[in-house]
């Protein structure tokens, strides 16, 4: 979009990380999720705290979605944080905050955007999206919590009013000497100050700007380091909005080393600073880099018309077929939740066979026992393709649409879309994980349905 | 002990329209063409047919629901008028339903239509995925009929280590051969006949079928006049008579959907039929006693698959029959898709089951001409498959002349 707006080629450098068609802030929250409660058990999470910009929904809880989607106890504590960027580190200190109070024992606090720059901007170079989660608890503390500095400033750097899908921005000259450099370095001294502490303390400084002029002023004048800045991940991802802050986190302690202070920033509509120390914890932690790993799943996006068509920009024809009525039945949704949502299927206590969708009757035909199941879950099971094909004739913003049977390890079989992958990337026994997808958008009534689908294990480079 | 159907039911009229896009048609219109041609090839009143049983799949881009439509269209006396609606085997299910109304003594004389208008859905293909009902709507893929049924290839590919080149050859083999014949049928849907390098090389629909592995999107419409065999001695004493051997349903039951003992290379519900209607029928050996068939072919990789659940082709050998010729018109084996298929003679959806009774019927009264004749046909069987090959409906007639 350079030709039309020059100004922004200053910004077309690296890459962006753009969700893809059948994701949003929901489901890539999920995945986040999903990963970091891998070392804890589902049924102790005692609460949800989601943060986003970019909510599906106004009303109907994200966070409620999201804790369907993990097979969360009924009998948690969910919330949406929302409105400014720094939505996402407002979500940790209230998980932090109830455990500390000891009103909870164990949650999650995760913050996920998928935001949208307007076509010939410099923020639809900036922007990418992301998810990042924490679980916040007492037990397997990688990094303590130690206190914070609050900042709330009505200061309109960017606002999106009620119907607009895009930002609106102020000037960049003003955002940086009025707000960025002095807001952050306001927030970093009031933390240092409240808990006796120098910027030479921190190991790791956490912040989130990602114009690199302030980032240098910042720094000259805060005293941080090269070593102690954390980098942003600018040319990687992108600018994660509500995530942004929480990704460097995730980063930061993939480096860290027991007693490393780390000071943690965000920004948009004030600021957040945390403090945290690293513990002893962290040595036990998996040695892989959680970043490094899932910044190499990414796959190139061959059009820039795929992502104006996925985001609804670009008005395309998917022909008459794509015009099927696409209704969503809440009492539905309600009655078969646990199917739809949590991938949960059943398993007969009398022949063990697991089964997708909830069956009453076993489908093993040698038993046949009826009313004889318990719950059994298939979003964390691992399966193997046994027949599929790329489908050209189904109505889709991303065909060829994929899909075909899958058999879980540990038993159970049925029929699933593939996604994240090429037709070239499966074949017959292809080992597949599920994961939480948008499984259409019903522009008519403004609902996003979800379910499950198959993504390829592709094999680390 | 049940005894079956064989030979207590008679088949003494069938009527089939042109098959095809038929723009300037409606259903009605399509209906009359075949109940016009049934009846007077009956040589009965319409006051003398007791029951109907009407087929039609698509209710919300046809005719709607019910089967009062018909019984107004074709103005049937206050008798009773049923719709069935049974997936793609929808008209032998209303050929069943009459058949057996005639059987149980209810009635002497009955009638079964089956009927379909595709080409007021704007697009080609079948309408989408709606009607599998609201909880599908959710936990199913964003399935098309032919990535359903492509699956039989990769599946198929996997048990036998065929690489896919060769199943492709086959599946060429089937077009090309149904195009054939279909080029000799003046109420088929296509026409043309067609080279394996056009076959080949047709744009891709669903991994590995193309354009020409899919059968014929069309508008038609059948219809069958069913009687006690007694009764069609007294109305047609001087022609063969044409005798249901053997109708057989068999379901899905979950367990290829859901269970993993299926390998997806198959279809389950055709194997359970074709046995019980050989049995039914007193077929043995079906590879030497059935002359010749009317398959579900779908698209070309169904009818292979068919080839071995029908126990014609020993398992893994449809490859082998396919490339011979042995389902080819004049090749002396069991000519199969003898009017041009679903393939090229079409294929609206609640009309096929009746239209592959007909074509067994034309031939066993041998009103054919030569060049698309079978010799001394005697027994020919119908496969009508509804559904999708882990979720479905198989329906298989064998019907005769003594």
């Amino acid at each position: 979009m350079g030709w039309l707006d020059p100004s922004i080629a200053a910004h077309m450098r690296g890459e962006k990380a753009v969700a893809n068609f059948d994701e949003d802030s929901i489901t890539l929250a999920a995945a986040a999720c999903s990963k970091a409660m891998e070392p804890f058990e589902r049924s102790k999470i005692e609460g949800l705290f989601f943060s986003s910009t970019s909510l599906p929904y106004k009303e109907r809880l994200n966070a409620a979605i999201i804790s369907a989607a993990l097979g969360l106890s009924d009998n948690i504590r969910t919330a949406d944080f929302t409105g400014g960027l720094k939505a996402g580190t407002t979500a940790v200190l209230s998980g932090l905050e109830a455990v500390a109070a000891g009103s909870l024992d164990l949650a999650i606090a995760c913050a996920s955007d998928c935001r949208l720059g307007k076509p010939a901007t410099a923020e639809e170079m900036i922007f990418g999206d992301a998810a990042a989660a924490v679980v916040i608890g007492r037990e397997k503390v990688v990094a303590e919590y130690k206190g914070f500095h609050s900042l709330t400033h009505d200061f309109v750097d960017h606002y999106r009013g009620e119907f607009a899908k895009f930002d609106r921005k102020w000037e960049d000259r003003w955002i940086r000497d009025v707000g960025l450099i002095p807001m952050i370095i306001d927030a970093v001294t009031g933390l240092m100050k409240k808990y006796g502490l120098n910027i030479s303390d921190f190991s790791k400084v956490i912040y989130d700007c990602p114009d690199l002029g302030s980032r240098k002023q910042i720094n000259k004048k805060l005293g941080i380091t090269a070593e102690a800045e954390q980098q942003n991940f600018q040319m990687e991802i992108g600018h994660s909005g509500a995530a942004q802050s929480l990704i460097m986190l995730v980063s930061a302690l993939d480096t860290s080393k027991p007693g490393d202070k780390i000071l943690v920033v965000s920004f948009g509509s004030g600021c957040d600073a945390l403090y945290l120390e690293v513990t002893d914890e962290i040595d036990k932690q998996p040695k892989a880099s959680v970043m490094g790993m899932q910044l190499n799943k990414k796959a190139e996006l061959d059009h820039y018309e795929k992502y104006l068509v996925w985001r609804d920009i670009l008005p395309v024809n998917t022909g008459l077929r794509s015009e099927e009525d696409l209704w969503t039945r809440p009492s539905v949704l309600w009655r078969h939740r646990k199917e739809f949502m949590s991938l949960c299927g059943t398993r007969c206590k009398k022949c063990g066979t697991p089964q997708f969708p909830v069956q009453r009757v076993c489908v093993n035909p040698d038993c046949g026992a009826i009313d004889q199941m318990e719950d059994y879950r298939f979003a964390d099971k691992t399966g193997e393709i046994v027949s599929y094909t790329g489908d050209m004739l189904a109505a889709s913003q991303n065909p060829p649409t994929a899909y075909g049977a899958i058999e879980f390890e540990g038993g159970g079989k049925n029929y699933f879309e593939f996604t994240d992958c090429d037709l070239s990337d499966l074949s017959v026994g292809t080992k597949v994980t599920m994961s939480l997808r948008r499984k259409y958008k019903d522009k008519k009534r403004d609902v996003s349905g979800y379910f499950w689908k198959a993504t390829p294990v592709k094999e680390e480079k | 002990m049940s005894t079956g159907i064989k030979d207590k039911v008679a088949i003494i009229g069938m009527g089939c329209s042109r098959f095809g896009e038929r723009w300037d048609c409606s259903t009605e219109d399509l209906v009359l063409e075949a109940f016009v041609e049934c009846l007077q090839d009956a040589g009965i009143e319409k006051k003398e047919i007791e029951a109907a049983y009407i087929g039609t799949h698509f209710d919300e881009v046809n005719v709607g629901k019910a089967a009062v439509h018909a019984s107004i269209n074709l103005k049937l006396p206050f008798i009773p008028v049923t719709r069935v609606e049974n997936y793609c085997a929808t008209a032998t299910e209303a050929l069943r339903a009459a058949a057996y109304a005639v059987a149980s003594g209810a009635y002497d004389i009955a009638l079964a239509i089956g009927m379909e208008k595709l080409k007021d859905t704007g697009y080609g293909g079948l309408p989408g995925g709606a009607g599998r009902g609201v909880r599908a709507f959710i936990t199913q893929a964003n399935m098309t009929a032919p990535g359903m049924f492509a699956q039989l290839a990769t599946a198929y590919s996997r048990k036998w280590n065929f690489p896919m080149e060769k199943i492709k050859d086959a599946m060429t083999h089937v077009s090309v051969k149904s195009h054939a014949n279909g080029s000799l049928n003046p109420r088929a849907h296509l026409r043309n006949v067609v080279t394996e390098d056009k076959v080949k090389n047709s744009p891709m629909i669903a991994y590995p079928l193309g354009l020409f592995d899919c059968c014929g999107v069309s508008d038609g419409a059948a219809a069958a006049i069913v009687t006690t065999p007694e009764i069609a001695k007294k109305i047609k004493a001087n022609q063969d008579i044409v005798k249901i051997k053997a109708l057989q349903v068999a379901c899905s039951s979950g367990e290829e959907e859901g269970y993993t003992s299926w390998n997806g290379a198959h279809v389950k519900t055709t194997r359970v039929a074709a046995k019980r209607a050989y049995l039914e029928a007193g077929v043995k050996d079906p590879r030497k006693e059935i002359n010749m068939m009317e398959v579900h072919d779908c698209f070309s990789i169904t009818e292979m698959v068919t080839m071995e659940d029908l126990f014609i082709s020993p398992e893994g050998k449809a490859y082998d029959d396919i490339m011979e010729g042995f389902y080819d018109l004049k090749q002396g084996g069991v000519p199969c898709q003898i009017d041009g298929g679903l393939k090229c003679f079409g294929h609206p959806i609640g009309a096929s089951g009746l239209r592959m009774v007909y074509a067994m019927y034309e031939q066993l009264l041998d009103r054919v001409p030569e060049e698309r004749k079978v010799g001394n046909a005697r027994l020919g069987l119908t496969h009508n498959l509804g559904g999708y090959p882990w979720r479905n409906v198989a329906a298989i007639s064998i019907i005769g002349r003594d």
